[in-house]
């Protein structure tokens, strides 16, 4: 192959712009470093503009009695005592900081009657905590990312995928890829990377993602050497719009529910009094998925199989104005007026707290020069995220992996690419194009999400756990042999063929760590396990490649100091 | 339920021409799940943005029967189905391949605005209500759907002297903001002729964030460049006390 390739060079590739990656790359601008943004779409449309509700930082704005203990404190609670403590501590600790950063760069934040940002409540968190914008703070954040990031002279390469790491011996030297406008090639040169592409929840039919969350970032990684942890903790966001279907599994915030909204069966009981008397709506996501799930499964569901969820009690004009995209939403792609009557939710696929295993400090991963931060990344969110942390993630461990990589890019001497990986990267590209026929990765891909749904969801057991990933080793055979019809020119079929395999990938990751972990934990519940185990209460699961075959182990989780654990109790 | 025809522009820079698919109508169908269908069904090539699928990043702007519309957000139940529904890119942009277009221009544009620059020593406190009027302009969701009717790209091409409604708007977010110390007014009137506008409101008919563009946003950059350029008192007051200009 003498195909000439396009090549750039950088101290720092970030891959990913959504908040943790644009928040990285401003940190490594900041240590004076070239840095690169690449993005499967246009900059601004990543799916932190679908984060509504707010990000979570103990301010105390609102309650003068929050602080970044009791932030520390619901977040190990929230996540089962499977956090990694460091990092729960840092992101508790720098969340106030990094938000106010945001404000200094422009964004406007919702305020309270003495114009301080105002905070609301949300579920797990014991004080209103959640600094917001109405119903769009993701919105608001990554334009906020965005504009400072540019004009800090960011190189951003938009509608950029990349396929592969390369490596020169044991550390990372760059990434090769292809511009989805024309299907040509290009490489990245870089001293260090830090993945942040987000999620997995394309793997599912019922999802609140786009098409861009295809676990690329983890499946580069694991690729790559890195290791994987906690990948069996999928979050179910527990109110995704159930009808009509085309909308099936769009974000209804939890937003509502923190405005006072409240959930109901056909029956108009008001259910969560069985599941989570004390919190009531606002007990943790895993907890509410569950509930609205089992209560449509027990034949107490809507409709379409749902739950009520109703805010019409609120005055009409209050939610117009905190939550002005739902009434949209709803009023646009469901006919339902919100102010008047109640909206039918259902459990939707909606993060990974899974990812690649990163150092608390510094966000690196287990091959030298490889970072990662937010939804790809593992760690702070232990065995379930509370709403509201998954944007200060973003934002403290964004910067710290920008630092962190800006940082071993000064230290680190010249890397070499090799070129031979580049050709491997090029030839695994084109196959699809060469053969005379094979399935459609759209069929793969449908299948997949099936598989996925109907054996790997809310609630597991070992016998759909196994046919699960017996399905996935068929689906892996049927990858090899897929057809991509039409030229390398913006098609998404071709896009679709290469995200298969990283969707693949990581949700065999997914698979495997849910039957390795025989007990019930946050979002993840086996209905044959239904209990705590005290051997697992201390076991993370980690992920690892042995030549082409995954492997699984187990590491202890690290014990955390005295002090915190007086802070953290029973 | 019936199927629906859609007429689809297939093509690229080297022409095109409109192709017929017969998609199955389900329920409070949107014209995206539409194109979706064809593309998993009929055409796995076709060239369509979207991400949110909700209203919500401003991915998949295209002109529906010739109407600029969010195609999540266009319900086949709110179109004639007894005729094809056409769907074609936005015109004001110049075509990559199907529905997708080249809107890097935009991006050239946004990077000459000076940033939010806040006033030394700033207390961060603000109240509400002047939050609120700059709140309108920061929903924007950049779908570029204003940039693709306003007659001064789409049919006189001034990409080169005008910004147009989009950027009026961030810069009508900046402008405002209550702690924000430059003023941009240099810049709209020189290098994004705001003067072009004719306020004929094509932009903010079609903005699905419903942001009044031409009332709020236009019509007060106009006042403060016409105060800054063309009054006197006004532009003597402002050189010894008002914002810095950049």
């Amino acid at each position: 192959m003498n195909e000439k390739f396009e090549t750039h060079e950088h101290d720092v590739l970030i891959i990913g712009a959504g908040g943790a990656g644009l928040r990285a790359a401003i940190a490594a601008l900041g240590q004076g470093a070239s840095v690169a943004v690449v993005c499967k779409s246009l900059l601004g449309k990543a799916h932190t503009v679908m984060a509504e509700g707010g990000i979570a930082a103990a301010m105390a704005n609102v309650d003068e009695a929050d602080d970044w203990r009791t932030h520390f404190r619901d977040t190990i609670h929230g996540g089962k005592f499977l956090n990694n403590w460091r990092m729960a501590q840092i992101h508790a600790q720098e969340s106030p900081e990094r938000v106010r950063e945001l404000e200094q760069w422009g964004a406007l934040f919702d305020r309270t009657s003495s114009g301080d940002i105002l905070q609301r409540a949300f579920g797990g968190h014991t004080f209103k905590r959640l600094c917001h914008v109405g119903d769009r703070t993701g919105l608001e954040m990554i334009r906020t990312l965005q504009d400072h990031g540019v004009q800090l002279g960011v190189d951003v390469y938009m509608e950029c995928a990349i396929t592969k790491l390369l490596t020169d011996g044991d550390r990372v030297s760059g990434a090769f890829g292809y511009w989805r406008e024309t299907g040509r090639f290009v490489v990245f040169k870089a001293k260090s990377i830090v993945i942040a592409t987000g999620g997995i929840g394309k793997a599912w039919r019922i999802t609140s993602n786009s098409w861009e969350y295809t676990g690329d970032g983890m499946a580069l990684a694991y690729d790559a050497g890195a290791e994987l942890m906690d990948m069996e903790f999928v979050q179910f966001h527990p109110t995704g719009m159930v009808w009509p279907p085309g909308v099936q599994g769009i974000l209804v915030t939890e937003a509502v529910r923190g405005e006072g909204g409240v959930l109901r069966n056909k029956n108009g009981e008001r259910f969560m009094e069985r599941y989570d008397p004390k919190n009531m709506e606002l007990s943790t996501r895993d907890v509410v998925a569950r509930a609205i799930y089992t209560e449509a499964r027990e034949g107490r569901g809507t409709e379409h199989g749902g739950a009520y969820l109703d805010i019409s009690h609120k005055p009409a004009e209050y939610v117009k104005r905190k939550l002005p995209s739902m009434y949209h939403q709803f009023r646009e792609l469901a006919d339902v007026d919100i102010t008047a009557g109640p909206m039918e939710v259902g459990p939707t696929c909606h993060y990974m707290m899974g990812g690649i295993r990163v150092d608390a400090e510094t966000a690196q991963a287990s091959v030298p020069g490889l970072f990662a931060a937010g939804e790809a990344a593992a760690g702070l969110h232990g065995a379930n995220r509370l709403g509201g942390n998954s944007l200060s993630d973003l934002l403290v461990f964004g910067r710290r992996a920008g630092l962190a990589a800006g940082e071993h890019a000064k230290r680190s001497g010249p890397v070499t690419i090799d070129a031979q990986q580049v050709v491997v990267g090029a030839k695994e590209m084109l196959e699809p194009f060469e053969r005379a026929d094979g399935d459609s990765p759209y069929q793969i891909h449908r299948d997949l999400e099936e598989t996925m749904q109907n054996n790997v969801g809310i609630f597991r057991n070992e016998d759909d756990l196994k046919k699960g990933l017996a399905e996935l080793a068929r689906l892996n055979e049927r990858v090899a042999r897929m057809k991509v019809e039409g030229s390398r020119l913006f098609n998404p079929g071709w896009h679709l063929a290469r995200d298969l395999k990283s969707m693949l990938t990581v949700s065999q990751a997914v698979a495997l760590s849910a039957l390795e972990r025989k007990e019930s934990r946050g979002a993840h519940s086996r209905i044959d396990f239904p209990k705590y185990d005290d051997f697992w209460a201390k076991q993370n699961n980690i992920i690892t490649r042995d030549g082409n075959t995954m492997r699984l182990k187990q590491s202890p989780v690290a014990e955390m100091p005295v002090e915190l654990k007086e802070i953290v109790g029973g | 339920m019936p199927d629906a025809t859609f007429k689809i522009l297939r093509g690229d820079r080297s022409g095109g021409e409109l192709v017929e698919y017969q998609v199955p109508i389900a329920p409070g169908m949107v014209v995206l799940d539409a194109l979706h269908y064809i593309q998993g069904h009929q055409a796995p090539d076709l060239a369509v943005r979207w991400n949110c699928k909700a209203g919500r990043c401003g991915s998949c702007s295209a002109e529906v029967n010739g109407r600029p519309r969010l195609t999540c957000k266009t319900r086949l139940d709110a179109l004639p189905l007894s005729e094809p529904i056409t769907v074609q890119p936005m015109r004001s942009f110049p075509i990559i391949k199907d529905l997708v277009t080249d809107v890097s221009w935009n991006y050239r544009v946004n990077k000459k605005i000076p940033p939010f620059t806040p006033r030394s020593n700033v207390e961060w406190k603000m109240d509400q209500s002047d939050v609120d009027r700059v709140q309108e302009f920061r929903k924007c969701i950049e779908c570029f759907l204003c940039q693709n009717v306003c007659h001064v790209l789409r049919d006189h091409d001034k990409q080169e002297q005008f910004g147009g409604p989009r950027f009026f708007v961030r810069i009508a977010g900046l402008e405002m903001h209550p702690l924000d110390d430059v003023s941009r007014t240099q810049l709209l009137k020189a290098e994004l002729g705001i003067g072009l506008c004719n306020i004929t409101k094509c932009c903010t008919e079609v903005c699905p964030e419903d942001i009044h563009i031409t009332d709020n946003a236009i019509i007060p950059l106009k006042e403060r460049v016409v105060d800054d350029f063309y009054d006197p008192v006004r532009w003597f007051l402002r050189k010894l006390k008002g914002k810095r200009a950049v």
